[in-house]
């Protein structure tokens, strides 16, 4: 600790991070233990890496760029409806991979609204299908996660801040400078490495929107050598290189992340005195009402064909959906009892390197973790009776790297601006937990959760390795409807599903959204 | 460990239930939801075996891999021949007992480990109502104008997706590479498995699925919708065949008897066709349900062995990639 003495220590913190690695190293132990010499890495593996690098590149640097008008527009004004805007706007982050493709194939695809529209006009069509469909489908995922990051970083500017750059009247762009551009240097590497990972570890949409095998990603290798060769030492040694590039481009993002202190304010509601002019106002609702259109549209459709369905979604689909929910009300226990502490810790450091630890678990591929667990649980109890407190766990840690980048700045902005206090009144350790860092992270906190909780209504992940039959989450449930042809049904699961993580984040994160409600 | 479950799990059944027998069977993820086979065959089973069957669902073949020897299934339900090879290098699995001349397929079947229960060809689907001149062979599919649009599944990642690679390699043989070739400015995408493929049909995202012969028939069947027709091809159709299989250190050695006989009796036979909208491998076609003896069906049929497919796949499925790829 370089700086002024603070009232926490980092030994939960360290405890929780050796946990999270204890985690996937029993994993790749299990694996390990397994693995027979396989036949080693070709060059369908090399250009898979680089397909993975690239389309991750162009996903996570388009994301976070787009983010950056969106955020701000989201951030300077005032509408009805915009908290639930906001909630929406989230939404497809934590779609299921399937019903995203085809509620985007339905607006981009060859008979897709955006064609007829060109169509009616004599225009040429467009194809999503090559680098840029993967792109796009990235961008349509993550763009709300870059957006709602931005944001939060843009209502922890103190509101006296703008007040006060009112009254020196300092025009739009000299505001941007001083207030604005600090903020987008300190959040947006973060974002970008963290959508980066997501990227890399994807590989349906890769492969479907991609148009085939020359959309390979390191994932889908991997998943093929678990699933169709069972080269273990293949398996584990790909996830070896997705974990070293993960790894290497959120340390570099986390190291370049300038330390700025962040100003204590009042917590008074922002108003924005600068962006009042009225070609300002304009560029806000456009790029809102693009925005909007661009996350919304796929997710109306999904809606609508899923309320067709609705009336077949047999009694089953709604027992999956209690399951899923406990599932991940599990999986926010879990994310909390390792986020919490964590981000105590790293908020003391004085760089956030340690926060790379939080993303191992997400680039390690849920399928070697649960390869890994399988192994070693299967000697001393039967995986598929823990298949559903073993989903929550991974569900964690997948959410783990979002947690630590939603609730670390708040934790360090707590420290930072009432640190000294606490330590002048002696509230130390626990109590300041409970008096100081909990209450000012609080909106962290809740939209930490809501996105865990959201994000595992919708994971297949794990389960479908080894299920209980009786016991199943709702995505897989979707799936076996699909599978069984039960196409029309199978969206009305989707709609279920669409409509019930929306609640559980909606629910959680209520706490976190009245800096952005109206 | 397995007793002590098994007694906790006792222990909470009713006390009638305290000696009953308990048959483990492995199943593909499909197959025991409610709109799968699996419900109907576990009632009528245990009408006739006084024991219990418990289905345990999962990816089959990475979790038997996985377990070896620790397994817990006594049968396992569901491999198809393309992966059998793998399966029995385990050595975990024993002969199952049953005539196989008792098999209605349309090969000779001799395997006295794998024991065939339903089976299927791999085709293309098309919708009658959009597509105006559907290829009426291999030849004229690989001829179609480029903007007639397919989706195919990946071999790496789908049972049937490796079932087109060897289907091609069947039919073209060392010029597979030019039938991908000329195939590939046809195909719209690959998906990873066959729900997406047939997602994007059914919305109208393409002209043509690769799926099998049966898939008109769940249309027909169960909607009443006669649009959908498979694409019948004179060089012959690339025929998937599912087994079943017996573990060789069961604990329920008669169980698992029972239930291979089970699988080839008219009972389990007759639910196979609506209740997984396959073919059966051991019913005579007139005892087919009714309409289903009408469904198109390709004459000739190509195959083979678990031995030939598992040496030819990493060829096939690299032949493929490498023509996708360009």
């Amino acid at each position: 600790m370089a700086r002024s003495p603070q009232p926490v220590t980092g030994t939960g913190g360290k405890v929780a991070a050796g946990c999270v690695v204890a985690l996937v190293v029993l994993a790749f132990a299990g694996i390990t233990l397994r693995a027979e010499p396989g036949r080693g890495i070709g060059p369908a593996e090399w250009s898979a890496i680089r397909f993975t690098l690239v389309q991750a590149v162009w996903s996570a640097g388009l994301s976070v760029l787009l983010a950056v008008p969106l955020a701000r527009a989201l951030a300077r004004r005032r509408f009805a409806g915009q908290g639930i805007l906001v909630t929406l706007l989230g939404a497809p982050f934590i779609l299921p991979v399937i019903v995203a493709v085809l509620g985007l194939l339905a607006i981009f695809g060859r008979n897709g609204w955006v064609n007829e529209v060109l169509g009616f006009f004599g225009l040429p069509g467009i194809s999503i299908y090559g680098l840029h469909g993967v792109v796009l489908a990235h961008v349509f995922f993550n763009l709300p996660l870059a957006t709602r990051l931005l944001l939060q970083g843009w209502q922890s500017i103190p509101a006296e801040r703008f007040r006060l750059a009112a009254q020196l009247n300092l025009p739009p762009a000299m505001i941007f400078r001083t207030l604005e551009l600090p903020l987008l240097k300190r959040i947006l590497p973060g974002a970008a490495a963290l959508i980066f990972v997501i990227c890399l570890t994807s590989f349906a949409v890769a492969l479907t929107l991609g148009g085939g095998p020359r959309s390979t990603t390191i994932e889908l290798a991997i998943y093929q050598a678990f699933r169709f060769n069972f080269d273990l030492s293949l398996a584990a040694f790909l996830s070896v290189i997705q974990l070293v590039i993960a790894g290497s481009a959120a340390l570099i993002a986390l190291w370049i992340i300038p330390e700025i202190p962040q100003g204590a304010g009042m917590d008074r509601r922002l108003t924005r005195w600068d962006a009042r002019a009225g070609w300002q106002r304009m560029t806000d609702a456009t790029i809102i009402t693009l925005g909007a259109g661009f996350l919304l549209l796929p997710l109306l459709a999904v809606v609508l064909s899923g309320l067709t369905g609705l009336s077949e979604v047999p009694l089953s689909v709604w027992r999956a959906a209690w399951t899923s929910l406990w599932v991940a009300g599990l999986s926010i226990l879990v994310m909390l009892a390792i986020a919490l502490p964590m981000a105590g810790w790293i908020a003391l450091r004085a760089r956030g390197g340690a926060e790379a630890i939080g993303l191992i678990g997400l680039s390690a591929s849920p399928l070697m973790l649960g390869v890994g667990w399988f192994i070693l649980l299967n000697p001393v109890l039967d995986p598929v009776r823990v298949s559903l407190p073993v989903t929550a766990v991974v569900n964690a840690l997948m959410a783990l790297p979002f947690a630590l980048r939603i609730i670390v700045p708040a934790v360090r902005g707590a420290l930072e601006s009432h640190g000294r206090l606490c330590i002048a009144l002696g509230i130390r350790g626990f109590a300041a937990w409970r008096w100081l860092i909990l209450p000012r992270s609080m909106a962290a906190t809740g939209f930490a959760a809501g996105l865990t909780g959201a994000l595992s209504v919708g994971d297949l992940g794990v389960i479908a390795l080894f299920a209980d039959p009786d016991r199943t989450t709702l995505p897989l449930q979707m799936y076996r409807l699909m599978g069984a042809y039960r196409v029309e049904a199978a969206a009305g699961a989707a709609l279920i599903l669409l409509v019930m993580a929306l609640a559980v984040f909606w629910v959680c994160d209520r706490g976190g959204r009245w800096h952005a409600a109206a | 460990m397995r007793r002590t479950l098994l007694a906790t799990t006792l222990l909470c059944a009713a006390p009638a239930w305290a000696d009953t027998p308990v048959l483990t069977v492995y199943a593909g993820d499909y197959f025991t939801s409610e709109w799968g086979p699996g419900p109907m065959i576990e009632e009528g089973f245990e009408a006739t075996c006084g024991c219990d069957l418990q289905w345990s669902t999962g990816d089959l073949l990475p979790r038997l891999l996985l377990e070896g020897e620790r397994t817990k299934a006594d049968v396992v339900i569901g491999l198809t021949s393309d992966v059998t090879a793998r399966a029995r290098e385990t050595r975990l699995f024993t002969t199952h007992g049953q005539d196989n001349s008792e098999l209605t397929l349309p090969i000779d079947w001799t395997d006295d480990t794998f024991l065939p229960f339903n089976y299927g060809h791999t085709a293309f689907i098309y919708n009658e109502t959009t597509m105006e001149a559907p290829p009426a062979s291999f030849e004229a599919l690989l001829a179609m104008p480029d903007d007639v649009k397919i989706v195919i599944q990946d071999p790496r990642t789908s049972i049937s997706g490796l079932a087109l690679v060897l289907w091609v390699q069947a039919v073209y043989g060392d010029k597979a590479d030019e039938a991908w070739a000329a195939l590939a400015p046809k195909i719209l995408t690959v998906t990873k498995d066959w729900s997406a493929s047939y997602g994007m049909f059914t919305d109208g995202e393409v002209d043509m699925v690769l799926s099998y012969t049966t898939s008109p028939a769940y249309h027909m069947f169960a909607e009443e919708d006669f649009t959908k027709k498979a694409a019948i091809f004179p060089e012959g159709h690339y025929f998937m065949v599912e087994t079943v299989g017996k573990i060789a250190g069961t604990e329920q050695p008669e169980l698992a008897d029972a239930f291979m006989e089970y699988v080839l009796s008219g009972d389990f036979q007759s639910m196979i066709p609506t209740a997984n909208w396959s073919l059966p491998a051991a019913l005579p076609k007139e005892q087919w349900p009714e309409g289903w003896a009408e469904l198109s069906l390709p004459d000739k049929v190509l195959f083979y062995s678990e031995a030939e497919a598992a040496e030819i796949q990493d060829q096939a499925i690299e032949t493929w990639r490498a023509a996708l790829s360009q």
